[in-house]
């Protein structure tokens, strides 16, 4: 599969992501859009992966090299877990406050 | 010897810390007894010093370096020799007697204030010893700085009049300009010779180095301080202002010692001044129009120390004529007489005006002669010998002057006996209306009138002593006498060249400025006997009695546009243009402040989309190459 193909999904799903924290306003769907952007460049990398070191996985599967960008993945993967974890902590205590999920009323810092 | 010189200069200077430093602690009998014996103790010094010279000859003495550098060295030497020897006597000689006078005079004074009267004294005297005995121009200059300041803080001693503190500052002002014209003297002297002391300057190697114009400059300049210091046309304003400050200060900064200052920077330097005719020319023409200048304004002037003040001012002039025509040991003569007899006439008027209970006004005054006779007495003696009356003094002196003027310029010698005849009549003009004829004040004054006490009257005995023989030490070759003075000053100024007399010219000369001073003077009696200068009547007597209006000139002239520029200065460059930039600078930011806070809406989304935006846009100006379109052009084509 070409590699344009995954490059033109990741654009896709990271402009679905950004316009979705631009326009919406609902904070649990904000977050979720913040990961879709994550898990895009998550996918970009891998693709990328596969495309500079794909001849080495084909002849020796064993072998590791080039795959730290796989690692990588991984990695980000668990912190953006424990983000996850922060984030939906701070919306509850935020509900908590509020009764709301919505971030146009964490404006209380203005003036 | 190089203790002895130390101790001359450093008297004065224990005196000026003991009483200023301690003006709060010690009584006033303690404060007149130290100031009056410090300068006492100088004055024996200075006694021990000329002994010296006149055994040994001049001798220099080092104790430090006060400037070492590659280019420059000024060390801080003394010098006594015939000349400054003769310079230290009169300074600490008459200084003593006017402490003398003033512990009596000022005896109404505060403490505190009676010791910051004689700590100014004292360090006055030190600084008139540093003029005096520096080896080089720049240590000369800082006792130069230093009697102008005294000057400035005796002038201004009764400082919540602020009268007084105008003269004061009028006075300082005027010597500083003068002071501008001898620093930039110095500079060039640096800039030409690389050396500012008196052995390597007055050399003829170091003549030799200067061109004739560099010459005529450096001695022009050092003219200007001597105008300012000495008080000449155009800088003579100051010195009758000067008045203002207590009487025994009038005698001895302003008549006997400060003034002369100039004088004997001249004569001190007179090698370059022999060496450019022009200056000369400049100097005797500048001198005899102080001297005439002066002499008519004294001529309708009513306060006493006004009289005295002009009266100084033309006696100055007759000594820058002097100089102007090459009779610099006539100038230095006239120096050392008038210093008695002008330093005895103010300390005269201060005991009139201390009888009279602060009466200035001579015509207020009349018929003292009875009431203070020795006061009386000495005044006499003193007016006679200013009035260039043989034997007297200022004979002498005045017309060894006039014998060189009339050598160099008939024209001179005629204007000079013009001014003689004026200083006799305005002096007796005041001597008449002062003590003969009825008393005219308020029977009060007359009660209280009283002599003086004996620490105001020695010194004034003394000094009447003084002016009556201080003729002898120049008595000239036609009466018999050697000359001492001059013979004296040959190591200093060379032989004088003023032979070209003849004997019977100069007994004719002498003959004919004496019998018009003598019939002046008995004109003044006569007419001022008996009655009261009235207000002038005529245009002349009214221009005359306002000093010619050269203060209103001045004021209009120099002063009016420059505060009226120094107002421009303040209104407009200040307040306009420079407090302009710094307030709009800040207005500025503030103003742009306020807009750009709008920015800042709370709203989150706002910021994202910011955020959004700014990379998006850092993206394409950072990777603005054909980089990236190059990669992705690779990858839509594999």
């Amino acid at each position: 599969m070409p590699i344009l193909n995954y490059i033109y999904l990741c654009l896709t799903l990271f402009s679905i992501g950004v316009i979705g924290v631009l326009v919406r306003r609902n904070a649990i769907i904000v977050f979720m859009c913040i990961e879709l952007m994550l898990n895009a460049v998550n996918l970009l990398l891998v693709a990328f992966s596969k495309m500079y070191n794909g001849a080495a996985f084909a002849n020796a599967p064993t072998s590791t090299i080039g795959i730290d960008a796989q690692i990588f993945v991984f990695f980000i993967m668990v912190v953006a877990a424990a983000e996850v974890s922060v984030g939906l902590a701070i919306i509850v205590m935020m509900y908590r406050n509020t009764h709301s999920v919505d971030i146009n009323f964490l404006n209380r810092l203005k003036n | 010897m190089k203790v002895i010189i130390a101790f001359i200069i450093l008297w004065p200077l224990v005196g000026f810390l003991f009483n200023g430093l301690g003006r709060n602690f010690w009584s006033k009998k303690t404060v007149a007894y130290k100031a009056t014996g410090y300068i006492v103790a100088s004055f024996i010094f200075s006694i021990l010093a000329f002994m010296n010279v006149q055994e040994q000859g001049a001798i220099t003495v080092h104790y430090f370096d006060f400037i070492n550098t590659d280019s420059i060295r000024i060390p801080f030497d003394f010098k006594v020799d015939q000349l400054s020897s003769l310079f230290l006597l009169v300074i600490t000689g008459i200084g003593s007697l006017i402490h003398l006078y003033s512990t009596a005079y000022m005896k109404d004074e505060e403490a505190p204030h009676y010791a910051r009267y004689f700590a100014y004294l004292n360090l006055f005297i030190f600084s008139m010893l540093l003029l005096v005995l520096g080896d080089n121009f720049v240590i000369m200059f800082i006792g130069w700085e230093g009697v102008g300041l005294c000057s400035y803080l005796l002038i201004g001693y009764w400082f919540s009049n602020n009268h007084f503190n105008y003269a004061a500052k009028k006075a300082f002002i005027m010597n500083r300009i003068g002071d501008l014209g001898f620093l930039l003297a110095i500079f060039w002297l640096i800039v030409k010779l690389g050396t500012v002391s008196y052995s390597e300057v007055f050399t003829a190697e170091s003549l030799a180095k200067l061109s004739s114009a560099d010459i005529t400059a450096i001695t022009l300049l050092l003219f200007v301080g001597a105008m300012g210091k000495s008080a000449q046309i155009p800088l003579f304003t100051w010195l009758p202002d000067a008045m203002a400050g207590p009487t025994p200060v009038s005698a001895l900064i302003h008549a006997a010692t400060m003034v002369t200052a100039g004088i004997y920077m001249i004569t001190r330097a007179n090698i370059l001044f022999s060496a450019s005719e022009f200056t000369q020319h400049v100097i005797a023409i500048v001198g005899i129009s102080t001297a005439l200048l002066s002499a008519t304004i004294a001529i309708k002037q009513n306060d006493i120390k006004k009289v005295l003040a002009y009266s100084t001012v033309s006696q100055l002039g007759y000594m820058f004529l002097g100089l102007g025509v090459g009779a610099y040991s006539g100038a230095v003569f006239h120096v050392i007489t008038h210093a008695f007899f002008k330093a005895l006439l103010f300390l005269g008027a201060g005991s009139v005006i201390h009888a009279m209970h602060h009466e200035q006004d001579i015509r207020k005054m009349g018929g003292l002669k009875a009431k203070l006779p020795i006061t009386h007495l000495t005044f006499l003696l003193g007016c006679i010998a200013i009035a260039g009356v043989p034997p007297f003094s200022g004979f002498f002196s005045k017309d060894e002057i006039l014998a060189a003027a009339f050598a160099k310029s008939p024209i001179y010698w005629a204007l000079g006996v013009i001014g003689a005849a004026m200083t006799a009549f305005y002096m007796f003009r005041l001597y008449a209306t002062t003590f003969l004829g009825q008393f005219r004040g308020t029977h009060d004054q007359e009660h209280h009138l009283h002599e003086s006490p004996i620490s105001m009257t020695l010194p004034l005995i003394l000094l009447a002593i003084a002016s009556v023989t201080a003729g002898a030490i120049g008595i000239p070759s036609i009466m018999g006498g050697n000359h001492w003075l001059s013979h004296q000053l040959i190591p200093v100024i060379g032989e004088q060249h003023e032979g070209h007399l003849s004997h019977e010219t100069e007994w004719i000369l002498m003959a004919v400025s004496v019998s018009i001073a003598l019939v002046a003077l008995f004109i003044a009696i006569a007419r001022y006997k008996k009655q009261v200068d009235a207000e002038p009547q005529t245009a002349l007597g009214k221009f005359l009695q306002d000093k010619w209006y050269i203060d209103e000139l001045y004021n209009n002239a120099i002063v009016q546009p420059l505060n009226k520029f120094a107002g421009f200065l303040k209104e407009v460059i200040e307040k306009k243009v420079i407090d302009g930039a710094v307030n709009g600078t800040g207005k500025l930011v503030q103003y742009s402040a306020r807009q750009i806070r709008l920015i800042q809406s709370g709203q989150v989304g706002y910021y994202i989309l910011f955020m959004v935006l700014s990379l998006v846009l850092m993206i394409v100006l950072w990777f603005n190459d054909i980089a990236i379109l190059r990669f992705l052009f690779k990858l839509t084509h594999k």
